[in-house]
């Protein structure tokens, strides 16, 4: 097999080229990865359910296993050799993330167990001090349960309440309902750049705009953007920004969460443990630094260094031409699903990463997902933790299929080739 | 079609997941329980017409996948006519036929459920078979209520 393609410039949104275009090679980014040279039932692997997690280069694999078999130790207050090389790795992991996402400095990087936490974590600290009864907090109705959740529990303790701005039939983000709830009383907004459950990349730039028009600070829960394009933190100018590693083909356990400098300077701790103070005495305690602040106990330190591994991974291909291959695969099996008869893809924004979620005329998802784990092709079907946005589409549950760098057309063949049998054996 | 998947998805399954039977509402129940499946987003009401002891009709509505569908409907066949604890009984050998616990020997006394042998080797599927009959057990505990899988 052979495909190859050269990232064309105009496919590139603009604003991110982050340099010359690569040619991607997908056998080679096949290599990297050991998983997909398994098989499943005798048949190779069709792993189309990144959304969920994505398969780990051995480059990640590597410098998790080098970091526990010859460097590894508690990170800060150590004086002997290993605890110095650990915190070094450790810093250096964060350099990285914070390179990755073009933060303006490292300590605005706070490591978190992934993006749950990561909003956990500004929804207690943010949401606690400067949450008021009646105040509002702006969110979409099609945001993950997870940046839902954690609202909700806030806005139980602080008596402030939730807004979530409508979404169109196609899956994208209603503006002018967006506007139309921006408000005084709006303290924050909280919004994904992309869906994890259909796709929609939304115009975060343009919803940035309009809440700092208000002087509201918005958050970004960028779980399904950093795998799939090029994040700058400081050209969307969002004030928070989460995101997952094992997404990112990394470790699992290990996420970041951007917040700007003076945000995070002026939040508490969500927290109390070793790491995050600067004194402590019997009667009150004083706060460490950032990023040190929100980092109580021992922090994970290897799944950190794998992160930063995978951001190397990753750069060393290129965001844009990953995009650009993943459009291809979009397109293409945008496509190919449309030929499948009774079939429905479910979120048809103008502009998507490579997510394709649908229902079957009679079939449902899970039946679905059942059959296709027959053939050895994995996706995923249910709810996707997006209850709300199923409600909006009237569909109890969908098939999803989530693409990566490492998958091919011939990939998205035998998937579509499934689904006909799919549909023919429940006829 | 590969073996196992013929298995879980026999003929008789699919032919009740096209056409459930007993799948409507029973105007005068007095038995009601919905059972939900969180992980995905299964849902269905079973109702009971009790005279007594006995089960003297059973249906069911909802949304669901091909086994929970067939299952259900299936279940609402078998245990029309049938007393509580021969109903509880049923529901014990079906439970050990779908976790594959059950003596081989005994499959053939479940009659038209022994098509869901096939699920004992998909045991995430096991909650789709099992979702209807738990919410019925839970109408015969007479609780009018929600049950969930995940219990």
């Amino acid at each position: 097999m052979k495909l190859e393609t050269t990232a064309p410039a105009s496919d590139i949104r603009p604003g991110l080229v982050t340099g010359p275009p690569k040619r991607f090679d997908v056998e080679r980014v096949r290599g990297d990865f050991p998983i997909l040279g398994r098989r499943i039932r005798g048949r190779d692997l069709v792993y189309l359910d990144n959304a969920a997690t994505a398969q780990k280069p051995q480059a990640v694999i590597d410098a998790v296993t080098h970091f526990y078999a010859h460097e590894n130790a508690n990170v800060h207050r150590g004086v002997h050799y290993l605890s110095e090389r650990a915190t070094a790795a450790y810093d250096e992991a964060r350099q990285k993330a914070a390179q990755f996402i073009r933060a303006r400095h490292p300590h605005e990087v706070v490591f978190t167990r992934g993006t749950t936490d990561g909003i956990n974590l500004v929804a207690q600290s943010f949401g606690r001090s400067m949450l008021r009864a009646g105040d509002e907090i702006l969110i979409t109705g099609m945001e993950h349960h997870s940046n839902i959740v954690p609202w909700q529990l806030i806005c139980e303790q602080t008596g402030a309440v939730i807004r979530a701005a409508p979404v169109t039939d196609r899956g994208e983000l209603d503006l002018d309902g967006f506007q139309c709830l921006l408000n005084d009383r709006t303290r924050l907004v909280a919004v994904a750049q992309v869906s994890n459950a259909i796709g929609t990349l939304n115009p975060i730039k343009h919803v940035v705009a309009l809440a700092h028009e208000r002087s509201v600070p918005v958050l970004v829960d960028g779980a399904q953007a950093v795998p799939h394009l090029p994040v700058d933190v400081q050209d969307l100018d969002c004030d928070f920004f989460v995101f997952s590693g094992h997404k990112l083909f990394g470790p699992t356990g290990v996420g970041v969460l951007y917040g700007k400098e003076a945000l995070l300077e002026r939040m508490p701790p969500h927290q109390g443990g070793g790491g995050m103070i600067a004194t402590v005495s019997l009667e009150r305690s004083t706060w460490a630094p950032l990023p040190a602040k929100f980092e109580a106990g021992t922090p994970m330190v290897a799944e950190a260094i794998g992160l930063g591994a995978a951001v190397d991974y990753l750069s060393s291909i290129g965001l844009p031409a990953i995009a650009s291959w993943e459009k291809t695969l979009l397109d293409y099996a945008t496509e190919r699903l449309s030929g499948v008869e009774g079939l429905r893809i479910i979120g048809t924004a103008q502009h998507k990463a490579s997510i394709v979620s649908f229902v079957l005329d009679g079939v449902h998802p899970h039946d679905i997902g059942t059959v296709l784990d027959e053939d050895g092709i994995a996706i995923r079907a249910g709810h996707h933790c997006a209850q709300p946005l199923m409600q909006h589409f009237g569909v109890p549950a969908t098939a999803r299929a989530s693409f990566a760098l490492y998958n091919t057309p011939l990939e998205v063949d035998a998937f579509a080739a499934a689904l006909g049998t799919v549909a023919r054996m429940f006829r | 079609m590969m073996a196992g998947l013929g298995q879980l998805y026999q003929d008789l399954i699919l032919d009740h997941n096209r056409s459930p039977r007993n799948y409507r509402k029973i105007e005068n129940a007095n038995r009601r329980v919905e059972g939900n499946n969180p992980l995905c987003g299964d849902r269905l009401t079973v109702f009971l017409r009790m005279d007594g002891d006995s089960i003297e009709d059973a249906a069911f509505q909802g949304s669901g996948c091909a086994i929970s569908r067939a299952s259900a409907s299936l279940m609402t066949a078998a245990v029309k006519g049938k007393t509580r604890s021969e109903a509880e009984d049923l529901f014990d050998r079906f439970h050990r036929l779908v976790t594959g616990t059950l003596n081989p020997a005994d499959t053939q006394s479940l009659g038209k459920l022994a098509a869901f042998a096939g699920v004992a080797e998909f045991p995430v599927r096991i909650k789709c078979a099992s979702l209807s009959w738990h919410a019925l057990r839970a109408a015969l505990n007479q609780s009018n209520s929600v049950v969930s899988s995940e219990q």
